[in-house]
């Protein structure tokens, strides 16, 4: 994975199947990149479903949530719906994997994302990152301490 | 090994034997059909272990996929405002699948509750406001999903259904009676 405190890198994906969306568009805003295997899986599915209800927590710490993986936009479109998601959901789909190669997370054996997050401050910095067990869901505490720390660092300044 | 952040504390819904030796945390959401399948699963748990149990119910409502997930655990709260949290919490997981508010009056009238109490304080803010709070503390003790289980204080990762749970609740017991 790439190391904190270095720029994460720029990239362009579809977010719906009209829209793109640029990473360095949400400069101002701190990032939350959820990187994760499959639409429809389990695990994912109790994952984004969580974060699913953190909106407002996130908001909180400026933050806004993007989960990615290697499903087409118009898989994306159907797992949103369903779920209801308030988050876009990118879609790292053609070239297959690229950002996810670019991050250092792409399963080369699965063809997937690996389940990875990143936290990516308001300079397009990396933050925190954190790389978990392809089965296990890593909740949201993590994200939560990491957030809450560069509030603190920038409060301290 | 993932604690629970929020020690067990009078805020509290308690069932059983407060100094049992056993501490069995459940975070759920009544609408979560997990959730319904563990309801029997605990009650019969709560009722193998006995004085050797306390058992604590805290909320984790995933409320996009599951809508009427906080008016149920708000409406718990409110019963638990004339002492009958554990009546709505076990009508409503008999009846998970009817959760509009018409049917939460339902239940608060057969369970014997002040209609006009529980209609005035089903709109307390403070009622949702610790639903909301026990939801928080569950994100920052690692709940993940529903139903997530804390045993004596840590995160229990393995599978509770059938007699896994009691089993390892047993074992548990074995242990810190030794």
């Amino acid at each position: 994975m790439l190391p904190t405190g270095t720029p994460a890198p720029d990239f362009e994906l579809h977010s719906t199947p009209d829209q793109l969306l640029k990473l360095s568009e949400l400069r101002n805003k701190k990032v939350i990149l959820a990187f994760y295997p499959a639409d429809w899986s389990p695990v994912c599915d109790d994952q984004m479903t969580l974060y699913n209800e953190m909106g407002k927590y996130f908001a909180k710490h400026n933050a806004q949530l993007i989960g990615i993986s290697v499903d087409s936009k118009w898989c994306h479109l159907a797992f949103s719906e369903d779920h209801k998601f308030h988050f876009p959901l990118l879609a790292d789909f053609e070239p297959k994997g690229e950002v996810a190669k670019l991050y250092g997370v792409f399963n080369e054996k699965t063809g997937e994302c690996q389940r990875a997050l990143y936290v990516i401050d308001e300079e397009g910095i990396i933050r925190w990152s954190y790389l978990s067990p392809v089965g296990i869901n890593p909740g949201a505490d993590g994200i939560l301490n990491a957030l809450e720390e560069l509030d603190n660092v920038k409060s301290t300044n | 090994m993932t604690q629970l952040r929020t020690p067990v504390n009078s805020n509290d819904h308690i069932f059983g034997n407060e100094n049992a030796p056993l501490e069995l945390v459940k975070y759920g959401d009544y609408e979560c059909p997990y959730c319904g399948r563990a309801y029997p699963i605990v009650k019969d748990i709560i009722q193998q272990l006995g004085d050797n149990l306390k058992f604590v119910f805290r909320n984790f409502p995933l409320s996009n996929v599951h809508p009427h997930a906080v008016s149920a655990a708000v409406a718990t709260e409110a019963a638990a405002l004339q002492g009958k949290f554990w009546e709505m919490h076990d009508i409503i997981f008999e009846n998970q699948k009817t959760l509009e508010v018409e049917h939460l009056f339902l239940f608060a009238h057969k369970i014997g509750l002040d209609l006009e109490r529980f209609k005035n304080d089903i709109q307390d803010q403070a009622l949702t406001d610790k639903v909301e709070k026990d939801f928080y503390g569950g994100l920052r003790s690692g709940v993940n999903k529903t139903p997530t289980f804390f045993i004596n204080g840590e995160k229990y990762e393995g599978d509770w259904s059938g007699t896994h749970l009691l089993e390892y609740l047993q074992n548990v017991l074995t242990k810190v009676s030794a």
